[in-house]
């Protein structure tokens, strides 16, 4: 079968661009990246179908010399679907931006725990121990009294460790989030309460909960 | 009329059910009531063409009368009919789960109007996708319970669920993408979507064209099925749902594609290079997904990645592709599928009597709620694999496969399984100990809310069904026996769609050891 090199390289160019606009952090873009990555594997259809002919109407010519219309009713079924999946898209990313004041992805909260864990640790520590005993003693003594009840782990890190979805609290809290109303709830209310405390305690260092923006921004983390 | 016509309903109930109750949005009652006797009715549409299925084999149903290779077919097979009374027996449910708890416990907050129709449209989009007879069917199937899914999981667009719903958006997005591509592959290379003749077809074309179309396809799946690596979106984006709504996308969701990974690898590309592949990605997801959990806090943290770890079992099933080995997945998948959801719905019971599920907070739940210990305790016992529950049954089935099987791979595989059993016990037992029994914060005795019946009564329903897997594992393991094979064998599946003179065409069938064997007798070294 022959190819028309000007489809298939349209067709790899928008893959390509779309490729690169979902490796973005805002949604938004990632919306848009898949539209192009959608029309590009759209045109790999329409190259699927062969080379172009007749219209194909029953009894119109020969069988033989008809485009094979099979291809364009399967792309036009995807351009419906994109179509929609690209609507509740845009819906989320406008719903993250009245949420959070912007759209970005957040990272896998397994991820940003490593990272924070990491932080919590002085640089010139971690240089010196190996990677296995790169645990400071402090944590490490205070893993032990909690693990074994001394100390109350009410102050732990929340991220990640209360997924309740009746009150609702937030996988990872920014201060954009604040005002919300799930902080109206009980639980949303001593979070806060707790949250605060925190801050004033770490003063002046910034405490894990707001430092999220610069997560997103640094990238590398070697804060 | 035929009997072949009851195929479309398990499809159109549930279209026709969100059509009608989207209308009348404003009547929460009479929504309920059709929701759930639409969902009844697929129950027993099932029932039926299970019965049919192992009196007549394999129904197809060709829509408008168009022949398979142009139009739409709808075909159940054994494997497919089990599936599908499964699915709807889960989803009818948790729809009654759901309808006590009334999504979440917000209600002013979310809009339960839309929770109907979505949760009917998800109903068929995963009706459709165990029925599809082509590719492309399959794909809008996927699309259909996947958007279904993207709004489910952001009822109300909390921050929460607007967070994890971006990196499940974003995920299923690309899959939908990479198995798109990968249908205009295969149409360009075998120019059909109908899975038989693609099945005749790719027999056909040489080794390095098949493992590519293989490979795509099978990494679209793998997205859905969430098979380590590439399973990192599923703990983050499932807990943040309502309690039922996760209890249906841990269920059905990932077993839709391993149900897709099944078709794959038996119908269309039997006994390929990639098994070895499989293997590793079982073993792979068996272990890390396992540790995961016993590092979680968040009881619903925990159950997602025990999920990502079980799907590792049937995968093992799969990749060994001898008949045991798939009969022993086919169980294991019904069995998952039920008690996954019974786990989730008892967390959503926990939540509601502890106001938490972080298991820090939990505590003295089994003085506090007996009933809710016993819901949790047994589940969970079964997911763990302990005699007598379905979980033990599902899990010696496919470590006699593997002891069968005698490869390296093999046996490597059932260590894994079996650590990955102990480290599940482990995970389970500190649930326990940390929501059970740890002394009870003045919060939790204080906040003494009744168990709704019907919440309780879902919950125990589930648990009786899956007490059913084990009373019933005799001849459900028959059953599952005689799908595995005729899905080895393939030309019944090909022959009842496009009749048997096609299906002497297909070159390849499998042995009950796992081998290819061309239509010489020969087995072919892949």
């Amino acid at each position: 079968m022959s190819v028309s090199l000007t489809l298939l390289l349209t067709a790899g160019v928008r893959v390509a661009c779309g490729v690169y606009l979902v490796l973005e952090r805002t949604l938004s873009r990632i919306i848009l990246g898949f539209v192009l990555l959608g029309n590009g594997v759209n045109l790999l259809f329409i190259i699927a179908a062969g080379k172009p002919g007749l219209p194909p109407f029953e009894g119109s010519g020969d069988p033989e010399a008809m485009t094979d219309p099979l291809p364009f009713a399967m792309v036009l079924t995807a351009i419906v679907i994109s179509l929609g999946v690209t609507a509740f898209g845009m819906a989320l990313s406008y719903r993250a931006w009245q949420l959070f004041g912007h759209d970005e992805v957040p990272d896998d909260v397994e991820d940003r725990r490593v990272l924070r864990r990491r932080r919590r640790r002085s640089p010139e520590e971690i240089e010196r121990l190996p990677w296995t005993q790169a645990l400071s003693e402090e944590s490490r003594r205070g893993a032990l009294a909690q693990s074994q009840g001394f100390i109350s782990a009410e102050d732990e890190d929340p991220l990640g460790a209360d997924l309740t979805s009746a009150e609702d609290v937030p996988q990872d809290a920014t201060e954009a989030d604040e005002g919300e109303s799930a902080s109206d709830s009980v639980i949303g209310r001593r979070l806060a309460a707790r949250r605060a405390a925190r801050a004033a305690r770490r003063a002046p260092a910034a405490g894990p909960a707001t430092d999220t923006h610069r997560e997103h921004t640094d990238g590398g983390g070697e804060a | 009329m035929s009997i072949e016509l009851l195929l479309a309903l398990p499809v159109m109930l549930p279209l026709g059910g969100a059509a009608v109750t989207l209308v009348l949005r404003h009547h929460a009652r009479i929504q309920l009531a059709i929701a759930i006797s639409a969902l009844a009715a697929i129950v027993l549409v099932s029932i039926i063409l299970g019965q049919q299925v192992i009196e007549h084999g394999v129904l197809v149903l060709q829509i408008g009368n168009w022949t398979p290779q142009l139009g739409i077919v709808l075909v159940a097979d054994r494997l497919s009919a089990l599936m599908l009374l499964v699915s709807s027996v889960v989803t009818l449910a948790v729809l009654v789960y759901s309808s006590a708890q009334t999504v979440s416990e917000n209600v002013e907050q979310t809009p339960v109007a839309i929770y109907h129709p979505t949760y009917l449209a998800l109903v068929a989009g995963v009706s459709m996708a165990f029925l599809a007879g082509d590719l492309f069917n399959l794909y809008v199937g996927f699309e259909v319970l996947l958007a279904a899914s993207y709004v489910l999981l952001t009822l109300g667009g909390s921050a929460s669920r607007v967070r994890a719903a971006t990196t499940y958006v974003i995920v299923s997005l690309l899959s939908s993408v990479i198995f798109l591509a990968g249908v205009a592959a295969v149409y360009s290379a075998v120019g059909t979507v109908n899975l038989a003749e693609m099945a005749v077809r790719l027999d056909g074309l040489d080794a390095g064209t098949r493992m590519i179309l293989e490979l795509i396809l099978l990494v679209a799946f793998a997205i859905k099925a969430a098979i380590f690596p590439l399973s990192a979106w599923l703990p983050d984006s499932y807990p943040t749902a309502p309690a039922p709504v996760t209890a249906v996308f841990a269920g059905l969701l990932t077993k839709v594609g391993i149900y897709a990974i099944l078709r794959l690898e038996t119908l269309l590309f039997p006994v390929s290079e990639i098994s070895t592949v499989l293997l590793a990605a079982a073993g792979a997801s068996l272990l890390i997904g396992i540790f995961g959990a016993v590092a979680q806090t968040d009881l619903k943290r925990v159950l997602s990645f025990t999920l990502v770890s079980h799907m590792g079992y049937m995968l093992f099933g799969i990749g060994m592709v001898t008949q045991a080995g798939m009969a022993a997945t086919i169980y294991y998948v019904c069995h998952h599928i039920i008690v996954q959801s019974t786990l989730f719905l008892a967390a959503g019971l926990i939540e509601h009597r502890g106001g938490t599920t972080n298991l820090i907070k939990l505590g003295g739940l089994q003085k506090l709620a007996p009933v809710i210990a016993v819901l949790f305790f047994v589940p969970a016992m079964n997911l763990a694999g302990i005699p007598p529950f379905s979980g033990f049954i599902g899990k010696v089935g496919l470590i006699e496969a593997g002891i069968a099987y005698d490869r390296a791979s093999g046996w490597i595989l059932i260590a894994v399984s079996v650590i990955t059993s102990l480290l599940t016990l482990y995970a389970i037992a500190k649930i326990w100990n940390r929501a059970f029994w740890q002394e009870p914060s003045q919060e939790i005795i204080e906040r003494d809310v009744p168990l709704p019946h019907l919440m309780g009564g879902a919950t125990a329903a589930m648990i009786g069904v899956s007490l059913l897997l084990t009373l019933l594992a005799g001849p459900l393991m028959t059953y599952a026996d005689e799908a595995a094979s005729a899905v080895l064998e393939r030309t019944p599946y090909v022959g009842a769609v496009l009749g048997d003179e096609a299906a002497e065409h297909l070159q390849y069938r499998i042995d009950d050891q796992g081998h290819r064997i061309d239509e010489n007798g020969q087995v072919v070294e892949p």
